[in-house]
């Protein structure tokens, strides 16, 4: 027995409960249970932990800690590149706080969790539309997860060894997709980019192209915020070699930008954080993945699908896991990916950021976020010697922006921006040393006139001061 | 009685009205809209979306009774007990809810300059050194985003080791028993092993002489959960250590049941080299139906330089993000782990302490060993391998009796449990018991919650007996009667979107 007071999680930490539940049990000391243990093994010492605290000691404990935080909402920050911030609903907070949903497993007794089914297939159907695709999981851990998984995916379609993708792909993306493809045997090539437009250069997807190819790979918006032109070409390329055309989105683009199925995508993967979810430091993040009605696609995905389904006696529409021979927990070693827990929560926390937002939300959402964007990039090319974007293609709310012209680096541009308490870009010179000094900026909904211009005077301000 | 509330509500595709919206985005500045110029002219023609997506149209007011009628037709552990075994459904802090919803967590973003968000990167580098002390570990590696995901770089850092060692060509088997939890072959296949199964013995542990005939040369590890899946700890782990180091292999922990033996003894100090956590199950954070969870890695020194990048780490001054480790395995999530839950665990310990976590172990076991004795006297059910050694976190029951004599089967109880407000145990796993029902209370439950639970397989054992129609046409209680699972999943009927669903309805 290690302590007096009952803890307030442990309901029987009474001495008297425990006295009385060792008697039913038959045992004089909690010890014996663990008498089968090894006595060499045994910790016999204390844990090597801070002293228990009480809630208030912890509440004020934690914020002190994360009181050293600056926060997006501290300094004016252009950070995107994966995460973003974007505005999350009260609705959706509270919504997705109701512990209902939150205090729940996975849903393997339907009866009992028809809200959590029903959200959740509400959000695979939300996803279908917004991406133009028929099916969608409940999700992946994240966008470079979901890719590692596609691309195996693709890969058991078609019997082929190499997965064909841009040479602009977030590095972080390329390498969790490096991860998840190498012990399948499988290879990913990168495909060159037009110097002036960012493009995805067709002469070389040309060239790299065989019957090797499982799947292609593309960005829409790119890694650099641009939008991708050439997609129909693309798609052809890969359907004319009987790979599958694999497309990563952003999701807050799709009420403006064509979506994937109108241009051929057999796999769409994503990120769906900005859909009502807090970037809360990179994580949790959600990983969505859709794709064709095809029997054969749909027997091979990944990941936890909810599906339509009645009561038995056929009264009532209801909501259960669906194909789950597929998965881990029949399957074993032959399921076509390990993955149980998702991101559920997030993906609940998505449908209804959608619900609210509806067909014109999302594309008003998308025009304001271009609009945005489109000032920052133009008020920032007037700074003498910026150039943004550095690429010759419309883009959506994320842009290069070079400081090749001016006498400062990234780096010190962004230590300068940082003096006036502005975030700068993400800098890109170690993973495209081709650019030069190059930053990714990115610009939301979230992000007034107000801020746009104080980066903008800042950034002058220190670009200035090299000079002097 | 127990009643879940049935709102018959709608699929949000049916409801709503053209024109209503539930949220309106900030508005473009009259300012920006002069310069930056139309919206509609920034793209050209063939990169537009013509047809506007097929979401409903609803006022914020609909959207959340819509959801909150959801929530209600929902079960979550502040409802009450929920004795899935294996999955450790423990209570949820509401401190660590409220820290988790500070802006100075959901508001930061993973690429801001780490001297402004030092106290994050804090809160990590602790946690995982407190997570390597619980677990015996050397280092503690935060980035898998759940349990089968951090299994996943298990098997991955058991195939870098391989690797450098020059030897992946002939360590090409990964060994699992047959009562471990399908994830584990799952990740081993992923991780591009062959999987080797090997029987449990009598005792429902591994049978050492069945391992000793499947290791080989070709061994690269082992995945063992201990105490097992049938809640017995395995008490040969030092022999079964030795078997599997003598091959050059390595052992990995599943840490699904590391509840149990918190404070007690501690897996790096029983020989395992890689000591996979769940966040959820352990240190008390909501497992929100299906996730976000965390699966943070621990391992032995020798295999430190395989772990994730970045590792976080702390120079004396400040703490950093450290990307320089060229054995690393790379990436295998983007940016540092699933941090709003991890946060949450940092909270939970800290307000336990070391006191506490062996508290919640001694409890949990506590409670487990009260409902077996309980139950093992209850016509119908049975307590099958080794009934006199004392389980840990959870038991597993035979319903193989009840079906035998009535036609109840262990689907049938766990749906019948159901109506009287409790969630259902797991049920059908381990493979390695008929009928099984698994069965963990955790240490989050009162001894009168316990008691009705006892009270309630009683009662269906009785009715079962009686006349077995009640417990056969269970769920009555619940929001939904009986679903058709196998329609869900038939290729004709199959609906898997709403759109899927009107094409369907269409044929």
């Amino acid at each position: 027995m290690t302590k007096s007071v009952a803890h307030p999680y442990i309901p029987n930490s009474v001495t008297e409960i425990k006295k009385e539940m060792m008697k039913q049990v038959g045992i004089r000391n909690i010890d014996q249970l663990y008498a089968d243990i090894p006595q060499k093994f045994r910790l016999k010492r204390k844990l090597n932990l801070p002293e228990a605290l009480s809630e208030h000691e912890v509440k004020r404990i934690m914020e002190n800690l994360l009181s050293k935080n600056q926060t997006t909402k501290d300094m004016s920050t252009f950070l995107g590149a994966g995460c973003w911030p974007h505005y999350v609903p009260a609705a959706v907070e509270e919504i997705i706080q109701r512990t209902e949903l939150l205090t729940s497993y996975t849903p393997y007794q339907p009866e009992i969790s028809q809200g959590l089914l029903q959200a959740l297939f509400e959000y695979q159907g939300m996803i279908c539309e917004i991406t133009g695709m028929e099916v969608a999981n409940c999700s992946m851990y994240d966008w470079t997860s979901a890719l590692g998984e596609a691309a195996r995916m693709a890969a058991r379609l078609t019997n082929r060894t190499e997965v064909l993708i841009p040479k602009i792909i977030h590095p972080e993306r390329k390498a969790t997709l490096q991860t998840y493809v190498e012990p399948a045997g499988l290879r990913t090539k990168p495909v060159s980019y037009d110097s002036w437009t960012g493009q995805l250069n067709l002469e070389d997807l040309k060239t790299k192209i065989s019957e090797k190819t499982a799947a292609i790979y593309i960005e829409n918006p790119t890694y650099l915020g641009f939008i991708e032109t050439q997609v129909e070409e693309i798609a052809e390329e890969a359907h004319d070699n009987e790979a599958l055309f694999i497309v990563g989105v952003d999701p807050t683009s799709l009420g403006v930008i064509k979506q994937p199925s109108e241009y051929g995508a057999d796999i769409v993967v994503g990120e769906g954080q900005p859909l009502g979810n807090h970037m809360n430091y990179g994580g949790p993040l959600l990983g969505i993945f859709a794709c064709r009605d095809d029997a054969q696609l749909i027997r091979q995905m990944p990941g936890r699908i909810i599906g339509m389904t009645t009561t038995v006696d056929e009264s009532k529409t209801g909501f259960c896991m669906a194909l789950q021979t597929r998965e881990q927990h029949i399957r074993r070693e032959k399921a076509t990916s390990n993955i149980c827990s998702n991101e559920a929560l997030c993906a609940v926390a998505s449908a209804v950021y959608l619900a609210l937002l509806g067909p014109h939300g999302l594309k008003a959402l998308g025009e304001t976020i271009m609009s945005k964007a489109r000032y920052a990039m133009q008020l920032l090319s007037k700074i003498n010697g910026v150039k943004a974007p550095l690429f010759k293609s419309p883009h959506f709310k994320e842009f290069t922006v070079n400081f090749n012209e001016t006498r400062k680096t990234v780096q010190e541009a962004h230590e300068g921006l940082l003096q006036h308490k502005v975030h700068g870009g993400k800098d890109l010179t170690h993973e495209f040393p081709e650019l030069g000094e190059t930053a990714l900026y990115c610009v939301t909904e979230t992000h007034s006139k107000a801020d746009i211009d104080r980066l903008a005077i800042a950034l002058e301000k220190t670009l200035t001061e090299a000079e002097s | 009685m127990f009643r879940q509330a049935r709102w018959n509500e709608p699929v949000i595709f049916k409801l709503g009205y053209p024109g209503r919206r539930g949220y309106i985005t900030p508005k473009t500045e009259k300012e920006i809209q002069q310069v930056a110029g139309d919206p509609k002219e920034f793209l050209p023609e063939k990169l537009r979306r013509k047809t506007p997506p097929k979401l409903p149209e609803l006022s914020e007011v609909e959207v959340v009774r819509h959801y909150t009628r959801l929530s209600q037709m929902n079960y979550g552990v502040d409802l009450g007990f929920y004795p899935l075994g294996s999955c450790t459904m423990k209570y949820n802090p509401k401190i660590d809810e409220l820290l988790a919803r500070s802006p100075a967590i959901t508001s930061l973003h993973p690429y801001q300059d780490e001297r402004t968000v030092q106290g994050i990167l804090e809160i990590m580098y602790k946690l995982s050194q407190w997570l390597a002390e619980i677990t015996g570990t050397h280092e503690v590696c935060l980035q898998p985003a759940a349990g089968a995901h951090g299994e996943f770089l298990g098997a991955l850092i058991m195939r870098a080791h391989q690797k450098l060692n020059n030897k992946l060509d002939e360590k090409t088997e990964i060994i699992v028993p047959d009562s471990a939890h399908g994830t584990n072959p799952a990740s081993g296949t992923m991780a591009g092993f062959k999987i080797v199964v090997v029987p449990s013995d009598e005792n429902g542990c591994v049978d050492l002489e069945a391992l000793k005939a499947a290791v080989s040369e070709r061994t690269a590890g082992l995945m063992l959960t201990n105490p097992n899946t049938l809640g017995i700890f395995e008490k040969d782990i030092e022999q079964i250590a030795d078997i599997v180091h003598e091959a050059g292999g390595l052992l990995y922990y599943d840490g699904a049941n590391l509840n149990a033996i918190l404070g007690k003894v501690r897996p790096g100090d029983m020989g395992f080299d890689i000591v996979h956590i769940n966040i959820h199950k352990t240190f008390g954070t909501p497992h929100g139906g299906g996730g976000p969870g965390a699966g943070p890695i621990g391992v032995s020194k020798e295999l430190e330089k395989f772990l994730p990048v970045p590792r976080i780490a702390f120079d004396g001054k400040q703490y950093l993000l450290d990307y320089d480790k060229p054995h690393s395995i790379g990436k295998i999530r983007g940016f540092y782990g699933n941090v709003a839950v991890l946060l949450r665990a940092f909270a939970y310990i800290m307000s336990l302490g070391a006191d506490g976590l062996e508290e919640i172990a001694e409890v949990s076991v506590l409670n487990a060993n009260y409902l077996l004795k309980k139950l093992e006297k209850i016509r119908g059910y049975e307590l099958p391998f080794a009934p006199q050694r004392p389980r840990k976190h959870e038991c597993v029951f035979s319903a193989k009796t009840l079906y035998k004599d009535k036609g109840v089967r262990a689907l049938n109880v766990a749906k019948r449990i159901l109506d009287h407000g409790i969630h259902a145990p797991t049920t059908y796993f381990p493979l390695i018991v008929e009928e099984a029902l698994m069965i963990e209370p955790t240490e989050s439950y009162e001894k009168e919650e316990l008691d009705k639970f006892i009270e309630v397989l009683k009662k269906i054992s009785e009715e079962a007996y009686a006349s077995s129609e009640k417990v056969l046409e269970a769920p009555q209680n619940t929001a939904m009667t009986r679903l058709d699972e196998v329609k869900a999943s038939h290729p004709r009927t199959m609906a898997l979107s709403w759109k899927m669903h009107l094409k369907k309805a269409k044929h």
